[in-house]
């Protein structure tokens, strides 16, 4: 166990690249999400159709493949660049991927919680004049949101979880798992005791996720 | 809500209508646009090209860009469906066949641990499924392959005693995580069966044993059907996993081949269709599963939420998994009962 707290340097910078990669791949996500689900719900069939496409397509591929598409086709084929350095880049990258990804969920969410509104409050809301986007705005999303604050947690629990996937190839991020893994074969600590340790650390950054959002959900959640 | 009978709009009238058609129009530009960017990057990289935007040499088909007729036509070759792809497929679904009975069998043994009566199987069956639910599969890939190096360095098994596989490992991760989450469905599945089941079987002298197996689980087990093919999907999408750690499955054999033919993105784009459409059929199963159930209303159990998020979602993990039995707002596509009037 020395030999790995003697590595702490490691192990939290190692944390630090996957909360920073949670973090931002779940604010952009969620604003995504929202986008899709407002398209998903929309009059205009071309935007249904759109997200309808969008989220069965992306939410069927397996994310070690959007990650590779990110990192190996449109890094190089778009040449766009966020940064000087290499680490930066691979890392916005990997938000971009991410975020692609988990905004499907995000938006299969809201979109069951927009299933469980009453009708009663859309017609009463169509029925007082209120437009399309204002009853999405001021009726149907804050409810929505409040229903599935339960499973938004879930999604950005998985969300934390699936930002091991951006030390595919092509990325390379040296996020929690990639120093574990380098730790593993560079042998400078026993195996056991970093597995645990790293183990440790996903555990203190999920569980406490978990009771938080199982506690918001109760406390905002709509009495009807 | 489908698309006809929805509420949150009117049936369009005239100005509703031509407001659709701005934004159809508007929504197609953006669309042209955003293909055009990506047919001409995978064309020549953007920085590479020369000459002005609107030029037939810019949009005509680099014979060395992605778009390329040789880029494609190795899909049109049998060796390369025999060489690379199938075996590739028979690689993860073997990985996920296998990981999906022992994952099975791995959610029964726990989930139904977790309720026992007696605290010693309750509380270590508890740890193990919160452990492997918390902890990303990749973490579990990676210790799994070093499981060697650990028997060295703790009991001094010398190395090369035993060897751990890429599959091995795949399946182990798999297996442990997916069954985890099983585990929380079953759980869930059980306890919404309503209590008067277990209560009139324990009156009619029913050993505990047989409640669980005799009334409860085959109740339980229809209302969960769904969330388990559900769980599969998300376990199909995860043997892709096995790419990092060189296990030869779908993604690898295609990566493979990309590097051979230097035609990532026809290979990326193909690959994807064929997890898109195993998972599609996948997912119809678990949809007319539920369809079926909420025809018979046979079983007296709520249908199960999919371990407490929404389906298909690769991990799930609340803290409170019997939370899944208060069924949250699920699957959207075939809700049935469970939509508001």
């Amino acid at each position: 166990m020395e030999a790995f707290l003697s590595n702490i340097d490691r192990v939290v910078d190692g944390f630090s690249w996957t909360v920073r990669l949670t973090l931002l791949s779940a604010l952009f996500s969620f604003i995504l999400g929202i986008l899709l689900t407002a398209m998903r719900v929309s009059p205009v069939p071309l935007l249904r159709g759109l997200s309808t496409a969008y989220v069965e397509g992306i939410r069927n591929t397996p994310l070690t493949l959007v990650l590779l598409f990110c990192g190996l086709g449109l890094n190089s084929a778009l040449g766009l660049s966020f940064a000087d350095t290499v680490a930066t880049d691979v890392f916005w990258w990997a938000v971009i991927g991410l975020s692609a990804y988990t905004s499907c969920f995000v938006s299969e969410s809201l979109r069951s919680g927009i299933n469980t509104i009453p009708l009663g409050q859309v017609e009463a809301a169509r029925s007082l004049g209120l437009t399309f986007t204002q009853n999405l705005r001021m009726i149907v999303i804050p409810q929505a949101l409040r229903t599935v604050v339960g499973p938004l947690g879930s999604v950005l629990i998985a969300l934390t979880k699936n930002t091991t996937v951006a030390s595919v190839a092509g990325l390379g991020v040296q996020e929690a798992s990639r120093q574990m893994k380098l730790m593993f074969d560079q042998g400078i600590a026993p195996v056991l005791p970093t597995f645990v340790g790293f183990a440790i650390g996903f555990l203190i950054l999920t569980l406490p996720m978990g009771y938080f959002f199982g506690w918001l959900s109760k406390r905002v959640a709509v009495v009807r | 809500m489908s698309a006809q009978n929805s509420v949150l709009f009117d049936a369009p009238g005239p100005r509703a209508r031509q407001r659709n058609i701005v934004y159809t129009v508007f929504t197609v530009l953006l669309a042209v646009v955003g293909l055009a960017v990506l047919y001409l990057g995978f064309n020549r990289t953007l920085a590479d090209r020369e000459g002005p935007l609107f030029s037939a040499a810019t949009w005509a088909v680099n014979p060395d860009g992605q778009w390329a007729a040789e880029k494609w036509e190795p899909f049109l070759r049998p060796d390369t469906w025999t060489g690379y792809v199938i075996p590739g497929l028979q690689n993860t679904l073997t990985a996920a066949l296998t990981a999906s009975v022992l994952a099975v069998l791995f959610g029964l043994v726990f989930g139904i641990g977790r309720m026992s009566e007696r605290w010693w199987i309750r509380v270590p069956a508890g740890a193990v499924v919160e452990f492997f639910r918390g902890i990303p599969l990749l973490m579990l890939i990676f210790f799994t392959m070093a499981l060697p190096i650990v028997a060295w360095q703790a009991f001094d098994i010398p190395t090369g005693t035993f060897q751990v596989t890429a599959l091995a490992a795949v399946v182990t991760g798999l297996t442990l995580y997916n069954g985890s989450v099983l585990a929380e469905v079953f759980r869930a599945g059980i306890l919404a069966v309503p209590k008067g089941q277990a209560e009139a079987a324990q009156a009619v002298g029913m050993t505990r044993t047989q409640t669980m197996w005799q009334i409860l689980i085959p109740q339980a087990i229809t209302a969960m059907m769904p969330a388990i093919v559900a769980q599969l999907v998300v376990l199909l999408k995860d043997s892709a996993l096995g790419y990092i750690v060189a296990f030869p499955e779908l993604l690898r054999s295609f990566t493979l081949l990309a590097t051979r033919e230097s035609n990532v993105i026809p290979a990326a784009i193909i690959c994807a269709v064929i997890y898109i459409v195993i998972n599609l059929a996948l997912s119809r199963v678990a949809i007319w599963l539920e369809r079926r159930n909420a025809r018979r209303g046979r079983s007296s159990a709520r249908p199960t939420a999919v371990g407490g998020a929404p389906v298909g979602v690769d991990a799930t993990g609340t803290a409170d998994g019997a939370a899944a039995a208060e069924a949250p707002p699920e699957e959207p596509d075939g809700g049935g009962g469970r939509k508001q009037p």
